[in-house]
């Protein structure tokens, strides 16, 4: 089986949960010993892990005929892929897109990001997407989230093969209920010519049928799941130096996280109790907002803010954390929750979050509940029954969330629309 | 002949209200009256009322030959007595009949035999204290809290003095003996056993209104005809269920009123007989010991204590409640007294049991809670305004050694003091007589 697949981020280079998630997939697919994936990325950096599937970096595509010596593709490309490829790509430049600025080997610079044109890049990206698809042999075309769905189109369209796109989150998520009509356009026009639409929980399913009108037999869902840890992480100590119990929120301070619920919780047991600390990690939009409220309540003496955290600093901050709270007023999956529970951390999320319909050892409240998150935070800090044991059974809980067997799901999915 | 042995439970446990963490140390009433006296109202008028006036309408019907047994929880009597004291009097008009017989058990339906001797004697003992108040009867036979028991619990059964006990035929204990006979207790054979016999019973509980079942729909004939076609040697046929299954657990339009009404006809027809289960341990000799090292209970497939103390949760729940119970009992406080039974009730356990993720639907049924984690979290709140209510009785300072030996100072003192006043009242009369009698003598 052979797969052509569309993504945005690919780690070490990641923005969200979208490249942790591609990255698991296409780990978790490449168990299967038939399995040969061809993964486009906008920008590759060459450092991407390439031992179990072949990247493509948008960015290293000809699209405009240039002729360049061997030397150069050698010296200049040497490190993202064989020479021998971009001759090849190159032989299937399929119309005249010199009007389009692009270097010296004849592609088009790609930001990798969420730029503020990012509509020009999905556009441009879709371009190349035409050329990969021309020079590659493959069964079938899997796009990831509304950024490729134009691209997989196109790779349909030119190709007749069958076309998969996975809903990692929708504009309505995003939003909160006020899409962009542009995206919006964008995301119901690829499910409405896909072949099938993969959606991360059951909340993003409901969406995609309700709000992009698609047949229910259309949608399915394959829950995602989550690496198992390194032991370099692992081994990573409580560095918290206070003897209070840590209360975390990390994520986006942004309107979909309901940071303010956190903190509305956190004012109410910090009214009963003083022998806890609130911790708000990461930054965004509401960042400002929120330091405001916390001054207001009067208890930033016990709320504090680290910023924006990255790679090993996330885990450091759940290994030092007691609690983990994630009341997301839409999450299409959320997958702090089960790092969180990988470093056994009991959890708190909404029941508005994807990965609460396969998570038994959290507790769940609705997001906007701020008295049961409050009662379940104090609970999770006064009563070791309860954190020990959300400790123990959620991490051999969520050790049993493979992407192996979330691949498999996929793997079924692929296997209907090919062998039809 | 056989002898058809039937007991029916009833139990409610005293619900408990949304306690947040706000309420420790300040509000100290802890049940959630409305759902409790809705709930209860309703199984009264859809089971217990209707079930009553049956099982009446049957005794007299057969003139004595038709016999039933009750084991009712002291908290399911504290709530009857409240919102539904119709059932009470039905009952006792049940026990006037002389056909019916009360069982004793803990007064707070509680788990208090796995951890507590003490408190267990003193449950039973009270139980049996209110089933004399109200029905006018000493209960003989022994029957724990959903039906638990090991040999280690009968040996306690047996030094408060009861020689009869009920409990589960669980298949891991039995292998291939059946149900149907009496047994002895393996490590105390003055104790006699009673065993459910778990099939049939289940019958009737769980699959009679089950039309998937090959055997639906159940009736008294083909039921009695079961019991019939037993081995002639097996003689004792115990159903123990809730009194619920009538008019709750299966819906009086699922016929199973009827079912009952028949059923004595049926089994009189095929020479059966009814029996209590004092009259069966009293006329049955034992056929053998069964023996039971780790606890029994008749609750789901295991038949063990998981559904109450299965995971660390409940556990932990269990623990921080009886380490309070020495404390508890130096207390003369009624209210923190009733408190203490009905925080003890099994139920509140029971909501906190993870062992139904598995299953569709997830949670179970009968719980007041959305989540498990929810039940322990209001539970322990609660337990923790409670335990702080204790703790203000008497100093933190002093253990429950010295505290118990100081109390007995002073109630011996009181005690002395009392004596002595009496000493001297008397002294006082002998003199003032004396004083009469000089003045009498003067004059």
């Amino acid at each position: 089986m052979k797969v052509l697949m569309f993504g945005w981020e690919f780690p070490p280079h990641i923005l969200g949960g979208l490249g942790t998630a591609s990255y698991g997939l296409t780990k978790g697919l490449s168990m299967q010993p038939d399995m040969e994936i061809t993964f486009v990325i906008p920008r590759a950096w060459g450092d991407e892990d390439q031992s179990f599937l072949k990247i493509i970096g948008a960015n290293n595509t000809p699209i405009v005929w240039r002729d360049v010596p061997w030397e150069t593709v050698k010296e200049r490309l040497g490190k993202f892929m064989d020479p021998q490829e971009y001759y090849r790509l190159r032989d299937h430049i399929y119309a005249d897109f010199s009007y389009i600025y692009t270097n010296d080997l004849g592609c088009i610079e790609f930001s990798g990001r969420y730029p503020s044109n990012i509509l020009e890049e999905i556009n441009n990206y879709s371009i190349v997407a035409g050329v990969i698809a021309r020079a590659y042999d493959f069964d079938i075309i899997h796009a990831h989230d509304w950024v490729t769905y134009p691209a997989g189109l196109h790779a349909k369209s030119v190709s007749g093969k069958p076309l998969v796109i996975h809903v990692h989150a929708t504009e309505f998520d995003r939003s909160r209920g006020k899409p962009n009509p542009m995206v919006y356009g964008i995301e119901k026009d690829g499910m409405d010519h896909c072949d099938k639409i993969i959606c991360v929980s059951n909340l993003t399913r409901k969406i995609v049928i309700e709000n992009y009108h698609q047949p229910e037999d259309k949608v399915v869902t394959v829950h995602n799941a989550v690496d198992p840890l390194n032991p370099e992480i692992e081994a990573i100590e409580r560095l918290a130096g206070v003897p209070e119990k840590i209360v975390t929120f990390l994520g986006r301070i942004t309107m979909q996280k309901g940071p303010e619920f956190f903190v509305e919780a956190a004012t109410q047991v910090l009214r009963k109790t003083k022998h806890i600390r609130f911790v708000m990690a990461g930054s965004g939009d509401m960042l400002n907002d929120m330091i405001h409220m916390v001054a207001d309540r009067g208890i930033a003496d016990r709320f504090h803010f680290t910023g924006f955290l990255r790679g090993r600093q996330v885990y450091e901050m759940f290994k030092s954390s007691d609690v983990y709270v994630m009341p997301s007023v839409s999450e299409p999956f959320g997958i702090s929750p089960l790092e969180a529970m990988q470093c056994g951390v009991p959890c708190i999320i909404s029941y508005q979050s994807g990965c609460s319909e396969i998570l038994n050892y959290v507790i769940k409240t609705d997001y906007w509940d701020v008295d049961a998150i409050a009662d379940s935070i104090y609970s999770l800090c006064t009563y070791p029954g309860i954190s020990e044991f959300l400790k123990e059974e959620g991490k051999k809980e969520v050790d049993n969330i493979k992407w192996e067997y979330a691949a498999q799901k996929v793997r079924d999915i692929y296997n209907r629309l090919v062998y039809k | 002949m056989k002898k058809i042995c039937f007991y029916f439970q009833i139990h409610q446990p005293f619900r408990l209200k949304r306690y947040r963490f706000f309420n420790i140390g300040k509000d100290h009433y802890y049940y959630d009256d409305y759902s409790n006296e809705s709930i209860l109202q309703q199984i009264a008028d859809k089971s217990f009322l209707p079930a009553n006036r049956m099982f009446l309408d049957l005794v007299n019907l057969y003139k004595g030959k038709f016999k039933i047994a009750f084991s009712i929880s002291g908290v399911a009597l504290d709530q009857l007595e409240i919102y539904a004291p119709e059932v009470i009097d039905g009952l006792m008009e049940l026990s006037k009949t002389g056909n019916v017989e009360f069982l004793s058990e803990t007064y707070a339906h509680s788990l208090s035999s796995l951890a507590d001797p003490v408190e267990f004697e003193m449950q039973v003992k009270q139980h049996a204290e209110k089933i004399k108040l109200l029905f006018n009867q000493e209960p003989t036979v022994f029957r724990n809290t959903e039906l638990i028991y090991s040999d280690k619990i009968s040996e306690m059964v047996y030094k408060m003095g009861y020689r009869k006990m009920i409990t589960e035929g669980a298949k891991h204990v039995l292998g291939w003996k059946s149900p149907n006979y009496v047994y002895l207790s393996e490590t105390q054979p003055n104790v006699k056993l009673l065993l459910r016999n778990s099939d049939l019973t289940e019958n009737i509980t769980f699959r009679f209104s089950d039309y998937t079942w090959k055997e639906y729909p159940l009736t008294a004939e083909k039921f009695i005809d079961w019991i019939a076609a037993t081995p002639p040697e097996e003689e004792v046929i115990n159903l123990f269920m809730n009194y619920e299954t009538f008019g709750n657990l299966q819906p009086s339009y699922t016929g199973i009123f009827e079912f009952m009404k028949a059923l004595p006809r049926f089994a009189f027809k095929n020479n059966i007989e009814f029996a209590t289960p004092s009259e069966i341990l009293d006329n049955h000799k034992p056929i053998g010991s069964i023996s039971v090292p780790e606890p029994i209970s008749w609750s789901d497939e295991e038949r063990d204590l998981s559904a109450w103390l299965g995971n660390t949760l409940q556990r932990s729940a269990f623990n921080t409640l009886y380490n309070i119970s020495e404390r508890v009992r130096l207390c003369d406080d009624r209210r923190l007294k009733q408190d203490w039974l009905y925080l003890q009730t099994s139920d509140h356990f029971y909501y906190m049991s993870t062992k139904h993720f598995s299953k569709e639907g997830g949670y179970n049924l009968f719980s007041p809670y959305p989540s498990p984690y929810d039940a322990f979290n209001n539970y322990m709140n609660v337990l923790s305004d409670f335990i702080g209510r204790v703790k203000a009785q008497y100093p933190d300072t002093v253990d429950n050694e010295e505290l118990s030996s100081l109390l007995t100072i002073i109630r011996n003192q009181e005690k002395k003091i009392k004596k002595l006043e009496a000493e001297l009242k008397s002294i006082r009369e002998a003199n003032v007589e004396k004083f009469v009698k000089k003045k009498e003598e003067v004059e």
